[in-house]
């Protein structure tokens, strides 16, 4: 052990690989400009390394340091070794922590020349890092323009927690009315991993608690659930030439898209006319009945007459049949896409309906959707049809059975067949689904019964 | 044939403050069994050793009537008794045979003791199936060397079975290999009622009394509880109950983190459990070279599903009923102030082993045992009250608690015998083995470097520490298993070992170059030289040797340096 490397330590003058770094104006300039706060880089242990993991910190912040001392222990592809101090000061702020892996060259801790900088050194970590990408989404919302209800071409990854649902609180029983959390030791590590806040996930495990996979549901909506965006002017600017860390929310949908590969889906698609369906939307939208709230409706009416559409598959034995139809609605949002959940569609009339999208949409926005807001649905809808896309298709989120994809609704030139030649508003939808529990004549079955209602939209409004 | 080493399974160091802890180097507790090999090799005389024993066990009786209590008897039933026929007393009894001992084992439970039947025979099963789980399930290790498995799965019936034939097979390779030697294991708890005079006999039955020249308390020990916590044998268990493997729960709570909480945590583990350690003192797996744990944390507990509180006692301990979880209630071990209440599905108590000496009858020649372990010297001769040695009484294993391991219990055996048969023999307690069966394995013997470096300020002396990696070992790499650290602690100035830890692939096997070494006084200088087969993983160990720096030159008198065939 113990070998001396070099390029451990650089006076921090650039930030190369942070594209947001230069946005955190102001203060950190300054202190760079004294130049008293050094940054602590990942070091190139070897010709073939380009990232290294941490193994453990051999100094905590605050302590001193002098120069030569070893601070930290790295992984490399060979061996571990001790990354030594060529600086004197005190460690200021540990950027990545003990099992971390960050790329070569990257700050990885930072080093203040006397004790008065640290707190200085630390803030200006926080600051870094929480424009750094790796770290919870903060950025204000940029999209206030963007319709309630834009879609996302692939559907957001919600998990449906059924038990949560029922419970529907946070409170454990045996945790003295909620007072302490109580999860499972993956999921609390789990938790520091994705950055989640454990306080604010419903657990789902025996008595309440909290377990893994409630905290990867909560990981796809942190930036929602936690705290309200502050005003940050950062420019939600693409450096060209970058390589950005997913944020946690990407990750998560990386996570679960990378997971829908296990699922044996197909397609089938369906032309609709809506040439009715778009009278009513014109004779109601006064009324503040929205076109998703629409879709969402009709969707549900037709899945009460084909339950096997509305279940799913968790264990690759059984068919999970849901109890209550939630539909759930893809949405794009800054930095990654969010599906906010229409509870039981099927039985809410419409108007309500509408209120109701308004209301998680605006909740959306503001980051303050429940876990149970985003994560019960049990079919999920994917519009693009206000790009004017015509078709497309969607990757079926896990956990759920299947997914219906909604292009735009355009006038087509139709032949009846009286022989006869018309014009016609037709939207095609495209369903995926999990083939071990829904079949081809299910979905088939199901688009029948879809175009029926929408093409006759009178049970629409009750 | 079964290998004559296998073992272990463990017990935390028994901490701190939890009651005992022994004055002895290292306090670890283990278990082996030897020499079943042997027994079998000659079945033939089986018939003939049962014969003698019911014989002989009615003509004791008489004899034993006529006796008077008190003082000792002019002829003896036999040469040696051995109280207690776990792995201790069978080592002890095989020798004893070889050396033309006369000799009975008393057993009150089943032959094989804690360890075949509760201890680390059960436990190997069950994490044979957790380090074959474990590479299974994972992904990135099968990828890695072009294998394609789907889902592993496994049956718990079957796991609990496998554990459960493999107890069943050992014991009774043992109990065939006493009485294929002619040994008498005569059923029925033993009581020392005078010198050299043992009373034994079932609950309900009379007593019969025997006789003999010497006695050997080997009676063993129980895994310890501290007091709050109620044991149900079901969501609150101790290592006895989990070696069935009657369920699996989602999340269980290890209290202690020595040898047998860190086995359960890997078998646990894989088998898809999450785990939490509670440890009463300031840091997991206390009783290790501070480096080999650091580095078993980093590969055993943190990427793992386990999270731990340390500096905590498990003050009180409820089973889950009524609907409720299995309630623990952890108190700060400085501060004895309640710290913090955990909810979980399962606890395994693993806090260490109490002697099991109650009922010896030691009351009777005037011994008093020191938290249940009875009083012995280095050459395992009991200690009475007033400091005086018993003739003709002796104690190994768990039960004197000098070093509670199943091998070590069994190498006191012998050297007893060796005493009792005229050799004078005293067994080096830093030359025995210590191994945790986890996923890499980790091993030892002698000091750890904490221990060397305090004996060395003491005693004068320079201490060098040398140390290899799996990493560049070409067998391990080839197993994709290169994560491990072999370490030496010796003496630059003569070369002697001090001592050796290793954490790596299959370091249980490994230990036992260094360990021979330091029993034979083998120094680093000629033992370099000896020659290893490439590439294995021994070679790591060839390797620590070579990177040693000792001043001493080689031994002349190297045998190796004379070619045998020219």
């Amino acid at each position: 052990m113990a070998n001396v490397l070099q390029t451990s330590f650089l006076p921090s003058t650039s930030s190369l690989r942070r594209p947001s770094i230069s946005g955190s104006k102001g203060k950190s300039q300054s202190l760079q400009v004294k130049a008293k706060i050094r940054e602590i880089f990942m070091p190139a242990l070897s010709s073939t390394m380009t990232e290294g993991k941490i193994v453990s910190w051999m100094k905590s912040e605050g302590d001193k340091l002098s120069k030569g001392e070893s601070v930290v222990v790295v992984e490399s592809d060979k061996a571990d070794m001790d990354v030594e101090s060529f600086h004197e000061g005190f460690l200021a702020a540990i950027m990545v922590e003990e099992g971390g892996v960050a790329p070569v060259g990257s700050a990885i801790a930072l080093l203040a020349e006397t004790e008065d900088e640290i707190a200085e050194a630390k803030t200006k970590s926080q600051s870094s890092s929480n424009s750094t990408p790796q770290v919870v989404e903060e950025k204000p919302k940029q999209i206030e323009e963007a319709a309630p209800d834009v879609p996302a071409a692939a559907a957001a990854p919600s998990v449906p927690v059924a038990e949560a649902v029922t419970l529907g609180s946070a409170v454990h029983p045996a945790s003295e009315g909620g007072k302490r959390i109580v999860a499972s030791p993956y999921a609390k590590k789990l938790a520091k991993e994705l950055k989640v806040d454990l306080g604010t996930v419903v657990g789902s495990g025996p008595l309440g608690r909290i377990v893994a996979k409630d905290v990867e549901a909560a990981a796809v909506a942190v930036p929602v659930a936690a705290s309200p965006a502050k005003p940050d002017p950062v420019a939600p600017g693409i450096e060209l030439g970058t390589v950005v860390p997913f944020t946690t929310m990407q990750g998560a949908v990386s996570r679960n898209m990378v997971e829908s590969l296990s699922v044996p889906t197909f397609r089938v698609g369906y032309t609709i006319t809506t040439n009715a369906l778009d009278a009513l939307y014109k004779k109601i939208k006064s009324k503040g009945v929205t076109m998703t709230a629409l879709l969402a409706k009709a969707t549900a009416l037709a899945l009460v007459q084909h339950p096997v559409v509305n279940s799913c598959c968790r264990d690759g034995n059984s068919f999970t049949y849901n109890s209550s139809i939630n539909i759930a609605v893809a949405v794009a949002i800054d930095g990654g896409l969010i599906t906010p959940v229409l509870q039981d569609a099927d039985k809410v009339d419409i108007y309500t309906l509408s209120r109701k999208w308004k209301e998680l949409v605006d909740k959306a926005r503001a980051k303050q959707l429940q876990p149970h807001e985003y994560n019960t649905g049990t079919f999920t809808l994917s519009n693009l049809g206000m790009f004017g896309v015509d078709r497309f298709d969607a990757i079926l989120p896990p956990g759920t059975g299947a997914i219906m994809a909604v292009g735009a609704s355009q006038p087509s030139v139709v032949a009846s067949m009286d022989g006869r030649i018309g014009m016609k508003n037709q939207m095609q939808v495209n369903v995926t689904a999990d083939h071990r529990v829904i079949y081809g004549a299910d979905l088939a079955a199901f688009l029948q019964t879809l175009a029926k209602i929408v093409e006759d939209p009178k049970d629409l409004t009750f | 044939m079964h290998s004559t080493l296998s073992f272990s399974r463990a017990t935390t160091v028994p901490t701190t403050n939890y009651a005992f802890h022994s004055q002895s180097p290292i306090n670890l507790r283990f278990c082996g069994l030897r020499r079943e090999a042997f027994g079998i090799s000659i079945l033939t005389r089986s018939s003939s050793g049962r014969v003698r024993l019911s014989t002989r066990g009615r003509s004791k009786r008489i004899s034993a009537s006529t006796g008077n209590n008190g003082t000792p008897p002019k002829s003896f039933d036999y040469d040696l008794i051995i109280i207690g026929a776990g792995v201790g007393g069978h080592g002890a009894a095989l020798h004893a045979v070889e050396k033309g001992l006369k000799t009975a084992i008393i057993e009150g439970d089943v032959v094989g003791g804690t360890c075949v039947n509760r201890g680390c025979v059960p436990s190997k099963a069950l994490l044979a199936v957790s380090g074959r789980m474990r590479e299974l399930q994972s992904e990135h290790h099968m990828k890695a060397l072009g294998l394609q498995v789907s889902a592993a799965g496994y049956d718990r019936q079957g796991v609990a079975g496998h554990a459960n034939n493999l107890a069943s097979k050992i014991r009774s390779n043992l109990t065939n290999s006493m009485k294929a030697l002619g040994v008498d294991i005569l059923t029925g708890f033993g009581t020392i009622v005078g010198p050299q005079k043992v009373k034994y006999g079932k609950v309900g039955f009379t007593d019969n009394i025997v006789t003999a020249k010497d006695i050997i308390i080997a009676t063993g020990s129980v895994p310890f509880v501290p007091k709050g916590i109620e044991v149900d044998g079901k969501t609150v268990i101790t290592s006895d109950h989990a070696l069935k493997l009657e369920f699996v729960p989602d999340w269980i709570a290890i209290v202690g983190s020595g040898y047998i909480g860190l086995e359960f945590s890997d078998v646990y583990t894989a088998l898809g459990s999450e785990v939490t350690f509670i440890e009463a003192l300031d840091q997991l797996m206390p009783g290790f070279d501070p480096e080999i744990s650091k580095l078993a944390q980093r590969v055993l507990i943190n990427p793992r599903k386990i999270d731990y509180h340390t500096g905590v006692f498990a003050t009180k301990i409820t089973p889950a009923r009524d609907g409720k979880p299995v309630i623990i209630e952890l108190t700060d071990a400085k501060t004895k102030e309640h710290k913090d209440t955990l909810e979980v599905d399962a606890a395994l108590i693993a806090t260490g082993r109490a002697p099991f000496t109650n009922g010896l009858g030691l009351e009777n020649i005037n011994v008093v045992t020191q938290r249940g372990f009875v009083p012995v010297d280095e050459r395992m001769r009991v200690i009475d009250a007033n400091g005086n040695l018993v003739p003709h009484l002796y104690c190994i294993g768990d039960a004197n608690g000098k070093m509670m391991l199943a091998h070590a219990a069994s190498a006191q055996g012998i050297s007893v015998v060796e005493q009792v048969t005229g050799r004078d023999h005293v067994l080096n307690h830093l030359s025995v083995p210590a191994a945790c069966f986890t996923h890499p394995e980790i091993s030892m013997v002698g000091l750890t470097e904490p221990q060397a470096r305090e004996k060395a300020e003491k005693e004068g002396f320079e201490i060098s520490v040398a140390k290899t990696s799996f990493k560049a070992n070409t067998k391990a790499q080839a197993e994709n298993e290169g994560e491990g650290l072999a370490k030496l602690i010796y003496r630059p100035d003569n070369g002697e070992i001090l001592g050796v830890h290793i954490f790596g692939l299959h370091a249980a096997d490994l230990i036992h170059e260094a360990s021979n070494a330091i029993a034979l006084g083998t120094r680093i200088q000629d033992i370099k030289f000896a020659v290893h087969a490439h590439p294995t993983l021994s070679e790591v160990l060839d390797e620590l040797f070579k990177s040693a720096k000792v001043k001493a030159p080689a031994s002349t008198s190297s045998p190796i340096s004379e070619p045998v065939a020219a």
